[in-house]
């Protein structure tokens, strides 16, 4: 048995892995309400806090698995609380809306809890092979999820669409792979970091151009402009509880990815990929401002909102600083939080009729429904980063960030572009405070008071005790390094 | 008790959140004791924060009744007052209850989300002039946003959607560029402590690091205060906010600007403010008299008491911008005037508008005879408005033209024209509304102040009457703090020049 302990960092994914396989018997072999099997789900979320238990009583130190294809850190560990505890809430969130639409199956259940499992090899990666294996798992596993509603056009159309534009992004994601591989010589992350340290811009032509092609699959999975035009389209087209899941986990998953590689694998040329993450960052941050203006789809708005927000996220990975990505640590999770509470409003919106997605069916909410109306209200506030609210505080780091680095045009344009997003946030509480109202809600369910309640604690709390989470941000970044195998 | 151990501005400050969370709790339909416990919670709040006058020592230009807890990383949670900021935090305490009041009947829709409203607001109010951090200061300042939005866009006139989305939008536009300032700040100096920043700025910030810095905070002060030509956001916000959304806005909200360049801009900034000051006494120059001609021609009457409104912050950013003693006193006893016979004028155009629903002037006159009471109150705050002798409008006027009148001659010469425009549209008003004959019918049967209305107003007109004739309190509790400022400004760029030729 001495052995096997070399593998226990990996135990929070054999458990997800075993665990979202037992599930898929333990539903083939049971007869549960079609569409409405709860027990599966509470299961599921089971197997997710034992993993989230496993993740956090494990290092926060750096141990290396499978010759580093593996890697279990203090950096692993933060994002990996992260994305389990947002697939935890949204499944908590989504279960009733799921039942009433007949969607709750096992196989919904079983292909998120595959999907998670894809973003923690994502997030633990050491190697180009085991990132395009977590990439691909996750990705296949949402893919089948944005199409569930099968016998609707809207969410065929979306995971159909999802589908295309992934696979094309994975190919050019693999090409970039390939020509890293073909000039470095290794699929290591530490050995491509010792290769490609210190060569000139003409020198390494051929791993600049494997470098694009890398970053460019990432940025699809990240939706950053120009790569974002599946996003609102998916968004919009997946069933709402699905879009909660997409806006949530898998972001962060790719952003940790993002991190790991040109941080980790790149840091000799960080001028290079400096540029590109700086255009993405800019191109983002505006069209998410401007694009979103126009919307009158509540979760098409989302979409633009969350395409903004991988903008700004990105700001801190461009300073290229420690500053920077404890920065982008702080801005995911608050990011998690206002967007779980976002969703689980969006869940809401529910007449005796249906589910309702207008911006303008939330007209006079703060007549009919207040709680609900402030609820959305602090969070919009806080994703526009007014003070005293959380949003603002993951802006400050961001900006601050880049401040430090020198990048002032990026962080002025950046602020500017924060006070056109202002504007369309401000237009959706216009909306539910300043109009009449036209239609009542039924109440809020369970789930979604249950997270909402989180959101909006975390929201507007989180000025009296910042310094838990920024100090967590701070040592998970201080574990993220360079380690070059000796051979 | 032994209030010097007591964190008594943290009370002050939180005192009214509390106030606010307690409404919260409150079923839907509780109208009357969301007022009952606003109105409670703004008044001891008001006693409490006399008790920081009452221990207040005038002879120590230090920043007193200092709290300091840790908050975030080198950011802390600092609070302390002095002379200059002092004076605001009792203002605004001051004006609360009377805003209270003034709602009374006015608003019935949606009371506890009125109060709520209100009461955040005041804590946020009282944190930007308690705060002695950079970045507790950039919340406080940044969150009254949140509040104000709600109070002019829900309880506001008809056209209330364009004008709380302008206020918003364009005070964004400046804190956010102030924002990246403060970062800057934050990396060169290595600390966020207000009173460090403002002794040690010239070893932390070199002289074009300076320049830059001071332009970022004037494109949030200037738009705040709000300076000509970004002061159009202004006119709008005042004309369709509720009436005691008007009075915060022109009594606190106003000042929050002017106080920002005398706590940061000053003191933090004086080789770029010795640089600026002409282009400050420019922008002065052109919004009292400019402001002052458009006053003139308004047919509303609360778009002219909010030119009326830019104009005078004109008078206060010139003082600032002599750098003399009298100068800055001037500009903050110019201010605490303001805070008041602003609030009278809007009280009294709230009081107008709740018989008559609307702001025309062309709907008044004659009103003397059947408001007398009305007549002679609203006529002290005119008077003090148009800087009168005797009134507290007089003495902020008087010393800021006199000390722009040492600097230069030009500046004081044109600043002068400027009190004789705002007689003239003052004088006029007052004639249009006031007097006359009583031609409209729906004015036959207008009744005078009621007591609640009258409770409102005279606090205001005593202090307006008592501040003219004795100003002593208040330039008292100024003098040491802002001699301290002007010392450290003459210390920074050379007493030689300090004086600006023409």
């Amino acid at each position: 048995m001495q052995h096997l302990s070399i593998y226990a960092p990996v135990l929070p994914e054999i458990v997800v892995a075993l665990g979202a396989m037992a599930l898929l018997m333990f539903g083939v072999f049971r007869k549960a309400t079609p569409g409405g099997d709860f027990a599966t789900a509470w299961l599921a979320i089971g197997v997710l806090l034992l993993a989230a238990v496993l993740v956090a009583t494990g290092t926060t130190g750096r141990e290396a698995v499978f010759d580093g294809a593996f890697i279990a850190d203090g950096f692993a560990r933060f994002m990996k609380l992260l994305v389990i505890g947002g697939a935890v809430l949204v499944i908590i969130m989504s279960f009733g809306n799921l039942a009433r639409q007949g969607l709750l199956s096992f196989e919904y259940v079983v292909l998120l809890l595959l999907a998670v499992l894809g973003m923690m090899l994502m997030i633990s990666a050491g190697d180009l092979i085991a990132l395009y294996l977590g990439i691909e798992l996750q990705s296949l596993s949402l893919y089948v999820v944005a199409a569930i509603k099968r016998d609707e056009v809207r969410s065929s159309e979306a995971g159909l669409k999802y589908f295309v534009l992934g696979a094309l992004s994975s190919g050019m994601l693999l090409y970039g792979a390939s020509l890293i591989y073909g000039f470095t010589g290794s699929v290591d992350f530490g050995v491509i970091a010792s290769v490609a340290q210190g060569q000139s811009a003409a020198g390494n032509i051929g791993l600049t151009f494997g470098l694009v092609f890398l970053l460019i699959g990432i940025a699809f999975k990240i939706s950053a402009v120009p790569f974002h035009m599946w996003t609102p389209d998916v968004y919009q087209g997946a069933p709402t509880p699905v879009t909660a899941f997409f806006a949530a986990a898998p972001k962060l998953a790719a952003m940790a990815l993002l991190m790991r590689v040109v941080f980790t694998a790149f840091p000799g040329i960080a001028p290079q990929w400096q540029q590109i993450i700086v255009f993405l960052s800019i191109a983002s941050m505006l069209l998410g401002a401007f694009a979103a203006i126009g919307q009158t789809n509540i979760k098409r708005l989302m979409a633009y909102s969350s395409i903004g927000h991988i903008g700004y996220a990105l700001v801190g990975v461009a300073a290229n600083n420690e500053a920077g990505m404890q920065a982008v640590l702080i801005y995911l999770a608050i990011y998690l939080f206002m967007t779980l509470g976002a969703f689980a409003c969006i869940l809401s919106m529910r007449t005796k009729d249906g589910m309702l997605e207008d911006i303008d069916s939330l007209s006079g909410l703060a007549k009919t429904n207040l709680p609900m109306a402030f609820v959305l209200a602090m969070i919009l506030f806080s994703m526009a980063g007014i003070p005293p609210l959380a949003g603002f505080f993951a802006k400050f780091y961001v900006f601050a960030a880049a401040i430090k680095a020198g990048l002032y045009p990026l962080a002025i344009i950046g602020v500017l572009a924060s006070v056109v997003a202002a504007y369309y946030y401000l237009r959706v509480i216009k909306v539910m405070f300043f109009d009449d109202a036209t239609q009542s809600f039924v109440p809020v369910e369970r789930g979604p008071g249950f997270v909402m309640t989180i959101a909006t604690l975390f929201v507007l709390l989180f000025v009296l005790v910042p310094q838990p989470l920024v100090n967590a941000a701070l040592a998970a970044v201080q574990s993220l390094q360079t380690v070059i195998p000796v051979p | 008790m032994d209030i010097s151990s007591a964190p008594i501005l943290s009370i002050v400050t939180f005192l009214p959140l509390m106030g606010a969370v307690i409404i919260g709790c409150l079923n839907r339909d509780a109208k009357g004791n969301a007022r009952w416990i606003a109105l409670w919670t703004t008044t001891i709040t008001f006693l409490i924060s006399l008790l920081i006058w009452i221990n207040f020592d005038n002879m120590s230009g230090a920043f007193q009744f200092v709290e300091e807890r840790d908050w975030l990383d080198i950011m802390k949670y600092k609070m302390g007052v002095d002379g200059i900021s002092m004076l605001f935090v009792i203002l605004t305490t001051f004006l609360l209850p009377l805003c209270v009041i003034s709602s009374w009947v006015v608003i019935q829709d949606r009371v506890k989300e009125y109060m709520i409203a209100f009461l955040v607001l005041e804590t946020l109010m009282i944190g930007v002039f308690c705060s002695l951090d950079l970045i507790l200061f950039f919340v406080f300042f940044e969150g009254s946003l949140i509040p104000m939005f709600l109070i002019i866009g829900i309880w506001g006139g008809p056209n209330r959607v364009y004008a709380t989305f302008k206020f918003f939008l364009y005070t964004l536009l400046g804190s956010v560029l102030m924002l990246l300032a403060v970062l800057a700040m934050y990396w060169a100096a290595n600390t966020t402590d207000i009173p460090t920043l403002m002794a040690r700025s010239q070893e932390f910030f070199s002289p074009e690091m300076q320049w830059w810095l001071w332009l970022a905070f004037f494109a949030s002060f200037a738009v705040k205060l709000p300076m000509w030509p970004v002061h159009t956001w202004l006119p709008d916000a005042h004309v369709e906010a509720p009436t005691a959304g008007s009075v915060i806005l022109a009594a606190i909200l106003l000042k929050l600007g002017a106080y920002g360049f005398l706590r940061f801009s000053v003191p933090m900034f004086p080789l770029a403010c010795q640089e600026f000051a002409p282009f400050m006494f420019g922008l002065s120059v052109i919004a009292i008299i400019y402001t002052s001609l458009v006053a003139l021609a308004q047919t509303d009457l609360k778009k002219l008491i909010a030119y009326s409104s830019v104009a005078h912050m004109g008078f206060v950013t010139m003082g600032i911008f002599t750098f003399t003693t009298q100068g800055v006193e001037g500009a903050v006893f110019q201010m605490v005037s303001h805070g008041i016979v602003s609030a009278g004028l809007f009280l009294g155009v709230g009081v107008l508008y709740d018989r008559m629903h609307t702001h025309e002037i062309s709907v008044f006159g004659g009103l003397v005879q059947r408001m007398p009471i009305y007549a002679a109150l609203f006529m002290v705050f005119t008077m003090a408005n148009l800087g009168l002798p005797g009134t507290s409008g007089f003495i902020g006027e008087f010393l800021t033209i006199l000390a722009a009148f040492k600097v230069n001659t030009w500046v004081a010469f044109l600043a002068t024209t400027g009190v004789i425009t705002s007689a003239a549209y003052g004088l006029y008003v007052y004639k249009r509304v006031i007097f006359g004959v009583l031609v409209n019918p729906a004015l036959k049967t207008i009744k005078d102040l009621s007591y609640r209305e009258i409770a409102i107003m005279a606090p205001l007109v005593f202090l307006t009457l008592l501040f003219g004739i004795y100003p002593a309190p208040v330039l008292d509790v100024t003098a040491v703090s802002v001699k301290k400022l002007v010392a450290a400004y003459e210390a920074a760029v050379g007493p030689a020049a300090a004086l600006i030729v023409p």
